[in-house]
């Protein structure tokens, strides 16, 4: 499994990366939407861990913009807020949805229940 | 509880403390007593004058009539008494010049004038000539009176001088009334005689007594020293006796005036009989002229008396029923303004802790994976498992970022109602998370907080903001009252198919009898001085309602109150809770 991890904090997703490393997952990291689409370009990932508030673009519209170029990618979003927004975009498309702080245990089985799908 | 306490309008005990420099506006009761005080004077005042007004209209009109309709019977009656007695001596008169002296003398002849006379006129019992010398010479009638000499009597003089006499009332034979009319005859010798008759007054009472007398009173006559001549019966004297008051003063004209007779006012109208010695006088009882009068004015009374009671009612009804609405209206905008001023502040704290919560989870995330990498290289890594105290310690740090997890989740799962939203809740879960707001004050309190949630309560849907706000406020409130060492039991019970119950029972001071059925109204509260404003409760009772439930209140002075919460089960089921 291929994941691709983007969240505006450096050490946020390099941390969960190597943790991941761990449990034989390969994850990839960004720290904007930018940098996760070149990623995207040359890698293809079977899953995205997406944080929604992010600056300049949010997780909602790198999650559409990287759904175009990978029909087949799942998606996962992580947020501090847990807003009514957040929530109704998460459970309108993709159904898996974190409050953070997450525990790896859980990000995990979400994960595995996204590729499931 | 008085009848007062049953009637007065909400208003009335309305003390608006908050209201500060502007109490004076919010003076409900004194805009009140204005309205009915301004517009009863402004009612009554014209109402009241006008009533006044024809009352002594009225009044000095019917006294102004009894005067007149005296003084007309007086001088009607005068005319016809004088009529009566001059009618007497004319017919005297008339056979004094119709009759020689040698005719009239004769008893035969006189006997017989006296004979006609009665048939004719009536009244007369003797008739008597008397010579120049004073002598009687001829005498008819029930006495032996011929021969008798008047020469030195008083009223002989008088006749010689004037022409004629007309004698007071004295008590003839067989004690009847009396009177004496006399003419002189000039003869052509130069010599005259007198004719003298006495006139029964039997026949003058009867005259008197047939002019009816309106008002209890009676027509008298007395002579002109105020000795009756006829019975007086409104002033209970009989003839001969004194009038009960002083003679009235000589008047060629009708008067009248007023004389109180043994405790009555009696109106008096007199009117001296002219060749006569008497006075004519007619007597009646005030009260009783008034009589109609008095009809009128209890009228007047109480048309005045129904018009104010009337117009006060009106008035103090119209003022309750503007200032209760402006009361009304009045309490509807402050707690328009007040939930207003409460949402927002619920929506800035909402806010502030979102945004905090948010910025505190990113590196509350970055610790977490950062110690989760830790305990990875432990153990993932052989070098690193020697020593488990470090693991324990990450540990530690991993367990205490869980537990600020926990409490930033709970507090962005507050802030997020904004707007009605239906979602399935446990109501278990739900305590929790309200009760974990208050777990640290409970134990700083030694507060026992107790949470029994029945196994059959369902998740079910509502509006999870409102119901925590709901029970947020009950737990806030039960803890405003206990006191150290108290204890709160939150309990969900499931009550049919279709609610379920969630009871608040605190071991607080109790709620008296006569709050409890106000504790849901806006701005009641115990506690002005602490900071209480009276709208957490009433809040709390328009959120339950929006979500279709009840909230009743129990309580025991001493032993604690439970609100107890009903909900439905089904969302949109409305008309409150069925017991069975």
């Amino acid at each position: 499994m291929k994941a691709l991890l983007v969240d505006d904090e450096k050490e946020l997703v390099a941390t969960l990366a190597e943790r991941l490393m761990f449990r034989d997952i390969e994850a990839d990291w960004a720290t904007s939407g930018q940098e996760a689409l070149k990623l995207a370009e040359e890698t293809r990932y079977d899953l995205a861990v997406l944080d929604v508030k992010m600056p300049r673009m949010s997780g909602i519209t790198l999650m559409k913009r990287l759904r175009e170029r990978h029909p087949g990618m799942k998606f996962i979003f992580m947020t501090g807020h847990g807003s009514e927004e957040d929530f109704r975009s998460g459970s309108a498309d993709a159904s898996h949805y974190l409050v953070k702080p997450v525990k790896l245990e859980a990000l995990l089985e979400k994960m595995k229940a996204a590729l499931n799908d | 509880m008085s009848v007062f306490d049953k009637l007065k309008p909400l208003f009335w005990d309305h003390e608006d403390a908050a209201a500060g420099h502007y109490k004076r506006l919010f003076d409900f009761r004194g805009i009140w007593y204005q309205a009915v005080v301004f517009t009863a004077v402004v009612v009554l005042l014209p109402l009241i004058f006008i009533t006044l007004a024809d009352y002594s209209v009225t009044r000095k009109s019917a006294e102004s009539e009894i005067l007149l309709r005296t003084s007309r019977f007086v001088s009607n009656t005068r005319r016809t008494v004088s009529f009566f007695l001059e009618e007497r001596r004319f017919a005297l008169v008339f056979i004094v010049r119709d009759n020689s002296y040698e005719e009239i003398s004769g008893a035969v002849r006189l006997g017989a004038i006296l004979d006609n006379l009665r048939k004719g006129l009536g009244g007369f019992s003797d008739l008597g000539v008397i010579d120049a010398s004073g002598r009687q010479h001829t005498y008819v009638g029930p006495h032996n009176l011929e021969g008798k000499d008047y020469s030195g009597q008083e009223w002989f003089k008088q006749v010689i001088e004037q022409g004629y006499y007309v004698s007071d009332v004295f008590m003839g034979y067989r004690r009847i009334p009396h009177l004496v009319i006399a003419v002189k005859h000039e003869l052509d010798d130069g010599s005259f005689y007198v004719l003298r008759a006495s006139v029964d007054l039997e026949r003058f009472k009867r005259l008197l007594s047939q002019l009816e007398v309106m008002g209890g009173g009676g027509a008298v006559i007395t002579n002109r020293k105020g000795v009756l001549q006829t019975p007086c019966e409104p002033c209970g004297r009989d003839a001969l006796e004194k009038i009960p008051f002083p003679v009235p003063e000589y008047s060629t004209h009708t008067q009248v005036f007023e004389e109180e007779v043994g405790g009555k006012t009696m109106v008096v109208g007199y009117a001296y009989l002219l060749d006569t010695p008497f006075i004519l006088m007619a007597i009646k009882d005030k009260d009783a002229l008034m009589q109609p009068w008095y009809g009128t004015r209890r009228q007047i009374i109480g048309f005045l008396g129904l018009s104010v009671t009337l117009v006060l009612v009106v008035v103090i009804g119209m003022a309750t029923y503007l200032v209760n609405k402006i009361y009304t209206a009045d309490r509807r905008r402050v707690m328009a303004l007040h939930e207003v001023e409460y949402s927002n502040k619920m929506a800035s704290i909402g806010r502030m802790a979102a945004g905090v919560a948010h910025e505190i989870n990113n590196p509350l995330q970055i610790i977490y994976e950062k110690a989760g990498l830790i305990k990875d290289y432990f153990t993932y890594k052989p070098e690193y498992k020697e020593d488990p105290r470090l693991l324990v310690l990450v540990d530690a740090v991993i367990s205490s970022v869980e537990r600020c997890g926990a409490i930033t989740k709970r507090v962005l799962s507050f802030a997020r109602h904004g707007e009605a939203m239906l979602q399935p809740v446990r109501i278990e879960r739900l305590l929790e998370e309200v009760l974990g707001f208050v777990n640290k004050e409970a134990e700083y309190r030694s507060i026992t907080v107790t949470l029994e949630v029945d196994e059959d309560v369902p998740e079910f849907d509502t509006d999870r903001g409102k119901l925590q706000q709901i029970f947020l406020n009950l737990i806030n409130n039960a803890f405003s009252f206990l006191k150290e060492s108290g204890s709160l039991t939150v309990a969900a019970k499931r009550k049919n198919s279709d609610w379920v119950a969630v009871s608040f029972a605190d071991t607080g001071p109790g709620i008296p009898a006569k709050n409890l059925e106000r504790v849901f109204e806006p701005f009641f509260t115990t506690r002005s001085s602490k900071g209480g404003t009276g709208l957490g409760l009433s809040i709390t009772y328009n959120l339950v309602q929006e979500l279709g439930g009840k909230i009743v209140a129990e309580s025991e002075l001493g032993e604690g109150s439970t609100f107890t919460v009903t909900l439905p089960l089904k969302p949109g089921k409305k008309g409150g809770p069925n017991p069975s």
